[in-house]
């Protein structure tokens, strides 16, 4: 665009333009490397590639902002009209070969970032559960127990409104809190007893919408030692916001302890927080707006601690 | 043509009347529109202030979450079915006739209809708020089954009435879309070819197409949900053998394109003011054009991206990652095509400018987020998160709405024929912008953290950007007073406007303000160049001077 109009300035616009996009690289380099800062921990294979895709974009798209923004600022700080002056700028209609280079870059860029993402897709290994979606079986919809017909290394993830369960494969434990080994790949099967919810934990950047009348096969590897968040993602009626549970991610004999222990422990009524926010909202003297009762609390080996520090 | 008699005896006042009953004049219909729809937006903001009131703090504390929950479904759907789509449709009934030189619209009572429409689906959308029950709480989504639980049990239910509500708008939009298209194809003025014809009339016909195209999707779809809900059908319902991830294909075939039908007219106001702000020619106008109906083949095959947790195949969405990527070629080639148009002009910073040049700062913001929703593995983290949020409030307040009042602030003069106050616009245009980002950019660090959307209650780590944006949000309430102040003020003693206050070229323009009934009636111009011939000196229409001069005359007439 400056080439021609500005040809006897020509040394000076090219040492600034340089200057300006040396700057804007830099400042886009760093922001890719902010980016890092604003997601949680990683505690899965999956969290890091997640995260430098996203630095990535995150990078590109400083650029282009700080591009966009640049010519905007310059504009309104160099091409303003005059007081007074009503006349027309210079009309120039358009640019064939502009055109054709604002159509090219953009659709290189896009397809670059596509491929970086298919890449990454496949590494991530995130088979897509189409393949892996089966309709469930009636022993399991009459509430049988799983646990001894599941492969070795899949955990069951029964979502209700509103309260996660958790069952451990060749065992027959259960619990409102999920515990994984860690650095060992596991697979959840994910079911739900009445509507979509969705399985999300932030930590290990998964997150799988769990449909009622399919078992979705979905697999995941926590590589870090540590509590963090499950929480449901898909908008799940009134108490969608409560139906949260802990993730410890522990070593493998921790693990194993932790099976042990709870294979022992008798059952009783699992954690669920609307069930205690429902029976004090039906004791008032006008309930409110109608809402689905929450199902009634799982009876676990191992409820877990409403109130424990979480890091992600 | 002949102009013996232009311009024409100016319509004698009519009065108030008429906005409130059956007027099959476009102008006033679009007017009916616009003031109809910022009526249901000042409710939605309501609504909005409680739901950033309940989220200023961790916990569920405000409201009841089954209340929250309600507001936040009515909140959605008020500002998208009751604001958005009758605020443009307003823009469309007043732009289009006049910018194509047209008397009035094809189907006059049609068009007529097709608004009553909406203060019906309006009240019958309201009257949920007071049915035993209370109204819609399953998002304005309304996936199943939640939305088929109907907790209260009765036959009328506020889960039902949302449907009907959303199935009404639907025809009203089919109604409005036939319309408008039927309009921009038959009714240009002599000389105006499809490449002489502005841009907004471009954008109109491309997001106006969607609409006829994607709608019967989503309204066979509610039907079908509506049926689940009332008569026990099974469409949806997977202990009857339904599949309730069959309705989010319904759903977002229509809803993604609805987003299109949103940020099309808007990217065509931008096209119209920014010429006109920095009198130049619009950079590239046949790309910008046609890049409008590149967005529409592409916009059609890409809603599976709302979908990518929701159990799809890996090869479907990479397929729909790379075509909602390119989304960004056609889109690119109008942000640039806009900053060509800035680039050596002589720019003037008034209120519509601010407003275009706001937008299209959030637009580009909104974009780069955008492309990061569309990397697969980059939305499996943040989709459903406040992440999604902030973005799509960037698109929707950040670019469309301010786009809106910029073509509110610009065209004011010309419909009601008084001029806004230009101090109170520039400190709406402030307000605005920073109330905006401040309560949408929070949002972002919100959604990469894992805060999920929709949720009544957090924890607490998430405390601190909550605060910042429920403050940005109050931020954005006041900013609507001294909009509404200008507005009532000018309308009622605004200095009186000239036929083209802001020097513009447009068939629009060369209209009394406001224009007659049916505009230029038997004598409209024939169109000898294209649009935004800023600087050239080429006249637009044959007689250009003889009609100006005649324009002149009877302003200083009057």
């Amino acid at each position: 665009m400056t080439s021609s109009s500005t040809r006897s300035i020509n040394t000076t616009a090219v040492v600034g333009l340089s200057f300006w996009v040396g700057l804007m690289v830099l400042i886009s380099h760093w922001m890719g490397q902010q980016a890092h800062r604003w997601l949680p921990v990683q505690a899965s294979t999956a969290a890091p590639l997640v995260d430098d895709l996203f630095s990535f974009e995150t990078a590109i798209g400083t650029f282009v902002f700080l591009g966009v923004v640049s010519v905007m600022v310059w504009v309104m700080l160099f091409n303003r009209a005059e007081k007074y002056d009503e006349t027309d700028a210079i009309p120039i209609e358009g640019n064939t070969r502009l055109e054709v280079i604002w159509t090219a870059i953009p659709f290189v860029l896009v397809m670059g970032i596509a491929f970086w993402t298919i890449r990454a897709s496949d590494q991530l290994g995130t088979l897509g559960p189409m393949e892996h979606i089966h309709p469930r079986n009636p022993v399991e919809e009459a509430g049988g127990y799983l646990g001894d017909r599941l492969p070795a290394e899949q955990v069951e993830v029964i979502a209700r409104q509103w309260s996660w369960e958790f069952r451990y494969p060749g065992t027959t434990v259960s619990s409102t809190e999920l515990h994984l080994a860690v650095d060992q790949p596991v697979t959840f099967r994910l079911v739900s007893e009445d509507v979509l919810h969705g399985f999300y934990i932030p930590a290990f950047r998964v997150k799988q919408d769990v449909v009622p009348g399919r078992a979705i096969d979905f697999n995941v590897t926590p590589t870090r030692e540590g509590v963090y968040r499950l929480r449901d993602s898909q908008f799940s009626g009134t108490w969608f916001a409560a139906n949260q549970a802990d993730v410890v991610v522990e070593s493998a004999e921790e693990h194993q302890e932790w099976l042990q222990k709870a294979a022992r422990a008798p059952l009783q009524p699992g954690l669920s927080l609307a069930v205690s926010e429902y029976a004090t909202r039906q004791a008032r003297s006008n309930p409110g707006w109608a809402t689905v009762p929450p199902a009634p609390p799982p009876q676990v080996n191992v409820p877990g601690s409403p109130a424990q520090p979480h890091q992600a | 043509m002949t102009i013996a008699t232009f311009p024409p005896e100016p319509t004698p006042e009519q009065g108030w009347g008429r906005y409130f009953g059956f007027c099959t004049d476009a102008k006033v219909i679009g007017i009916q529109y616009i003031v109809t729809a910022f009526f249901f937006f000042l409710i939605g903001g309501l609504l909005a202030m409680v739901i950033r009131g309940e989220l200023i703090t961790p916990a569920s504390d405000l409201v009841d979450r089954a209340v929250y929950n309600g507001i936040y479904t009515m909140h959605g759907t008020i500002m998208l079915f009751l604001f958005i789509f009758p605020v443009l449709n307003g823009l469309n009934n007043l732009l289009i006739p006049t910018m194509i030189g047209a008397p009035d619209m094809a189907f006059p009572r049609l068009n007529a209809v097709a608004f009553w429409l909406v203060p019906i689906f309006g009240f019958l959308l309201m009257a949920s708020f007071f049915v035993p029950g209370g109204p819609a709480y399953s998002g304005w989504w309304s996936y199943p089954p939640v939305s088929i639980q109907n907790p209260v049990g009765h036959l009328i239910n506020g889960q039902g009435m949302w449907i009907t509500a959303v199935a009404l708008s639907g025809v009203s939009s089919i109604m409005g879309a036939i319309n408008f298209v039927t309009t921009i194809l038959r009714m240009r003025a002599p000389g105006m070819t499809l490449f002489r014809m502005p841009v907004f009339c471009w954008t109109a016909l491309a997001a106006q197409s969607l609409q006829l195209i994607g709608l019967p999707a989503l309204t066979g779809g509610a039907i079908m949900l509506l049926m689940d809900l009332t008569f026990g059908t099974s469409f949806y319902r997977p202990e009857g053998g339904g599949d309730p991830v069959l309705y989010q294909h319904f759903f977002w075939f229509y809803s993604h394109p609805a987003v299109y039908v949103i940020i099309l007219p808007v990217f065509g106001i931008f096209s119209e003011l920014f010429p006109v702000y920095s009198r130049k020619p619009l950079f590239g106008y046949v790309y910008v054009a046609l890049a409008s109906f590149i967005i529409v083949g592409l916009g059609l095959i890409v809603w599976v991206h709302h979908m990518f947790p929701s159990g799809v195949a890996q090869w479907m969405r990479n397929l729909f990652m790379v075509t909602t990527m390119l989304i960004a070629v056609p889109t690119g080639v109008k942000v640039f095509a806009w900053l060509g148009t800035l680039w050596g002009g002589k720019l003037r910073l008034t209120t519509p400018m601010l407003f275009c040049l706001g937008g299209l700062f959030n637009f580009v913001f909104a974009g780069i987020t955008g492309i990061m929703l569309a990397t697969v593995p980059v939305d499996i983290h943040v989709s459903n998160t406040y992440f999604v949020v902030g973005h799509f409030h960037y698109v929707i307040y950040g670019a469309a709405v301010m786009g809106i009042f910029a073509a509110i602030y610009h065209w004011f003069p010309k419909f009601i024929g008084r001029m806004p106050y230009e101090g109170l616009g520039k400190l709406h245009f402030l307000l605005t912008f920073i109330g905006a980002n401040l309560n949408f950019l929070p949002m972002h660090p919100l959604g990469l953290t894992g805060m999920p959307r929709r949720v009544s209650s957090y924890d607490p780590e998430f405390t601190f950007w909550n605060v910042v944006a429920s403050l940005g949000a109050f931020l954005l309430g006041v900013s609507i007073i001294p909009f509404l102040l200008n507005m009532l003020s000018a309308w009622i003693r605004g200095p009186k406007a000239t036929h083209n206050p802001w020097n513009a070229i447009g068939l629009e323009w060369l209209l009394p303000s406001p224009p007659p009934e049916d505009n230029f009636g038997e004598e409209v111009p024939t169109v000898i160049s294209r649009p935004y011939g800023y600087g050239s000196g080429q006249p637009l229409v044959e007689h250009q001077d003889e009609i100006e001069r005649r324009l002149a005359l009877q302003e200083a007439a009057a």
